[in-house]
């Protein structure tokens, strides 16, 4: 399923819209960045706590599909600004990681 | 590079993924060189006051060299233990020092060399086999 429809289903809010139109498959979920760099996967929503500048590396690196903030958590400038230099899609939940994990896993896998 | 420099850390090992698609290597390589070039380079902010990372790409093989002018690591066999960590807090709350980044680059190099020498640094080479069929 698109990121964009994704993000309409579940009300999540894009702060840095890069792509869109990219396939979800699945989702992780981890405020770990060495344990997202070794069992993410390419298409992953990664939902997590984390919101300094080096979550936009780790996404970059593992290839997901974009980070999710829960909990209503919001991006700060500085990160926003690198998630936009390297196209990463940066979006926003208002529900907490274990609601919109949920969420996720039963849009995707019904 | 320079330790504690969380702004810049994380953009070499993008950086170095940059240069290695342009050059036309193998993209299962560079997704490989980019998670340990970014284990390496967190490493070299956490624990050190600085320290250099090389790239080399050879027709048969990529390597990346980290060398730094930190403490040195006591027990490297220690240090290679998934969940074995020596972080400060404020790093662990950030998400660094799980004790992962040593597990993860030898999870994604075909071969990782590790030299330290106490109170002097660490060098630590990272091979990466390009296997050209997969081109």
């Amino acid at each position: 399923m698109k990121l964009e429809e994704v993000a309409e289903r579940l009300g999540l809010e894009f702060w840095v819209r890069a792509d869109p139109e990219v396939e979800v498959r699945g989702g992780y979920v981890s405020d770990l960045l060495s344990d997202v760099l070794a069992h993410a996967e390419a298409g992953d929503l990664w939902i997590t706590h984390q919101r300094h500048l080096n979550v936009v590396a780790v996404a970059k690196l593992r290839g997901v599909a974009g980070i999710v903030l829960a909990r209503g958590l919001q991006p700060g400038p500085e990160t926003l600004r690198r998630a936009q230099q390297e196209g990463v899609n940066l979006l926003t939940s208002p529900e907490d990681a274990f609601d919109t994990a949920g969420r996720l896993h039963r849009l995707l896998f019904p | 590079m320079v330790g504690l420099d969380l702004e810049r850390a994380g953009q070499v090992s993008t950086e170095v993924q940059r240069v290695l698609r342009k050059l036309g290597v193998e993209p299962e390589v560079v997704r490989r060189a980019g998670i340990v070039c970014f284990e390496g380079e967190m490493n070299i902010v956490l624990y050190t006051p600085g320290g250099r990372i090389i790239l080399l790409v050879y027709d048969d093989r990529v390597e990346l060299i980290f060398s730094d002018q930190g403490p040195g690591i006591p027990d490297i066999e220690l240090a290679r233990q998934p969940g074995y960590s020596t972080a400060p807090d404020w790093a662990r709350e950030l998400g660094f020092g799980s004790g992962m980044g040593l597990p993860n680059m030898e999870a994604n190099a075909d071969r990782l060399e590790i030299r330290s020498r106490l109170g002097e640094g660490t060098v630590i080479r990272a091979t990466f086999f390009r296997r050209r069929d997969e081109a």
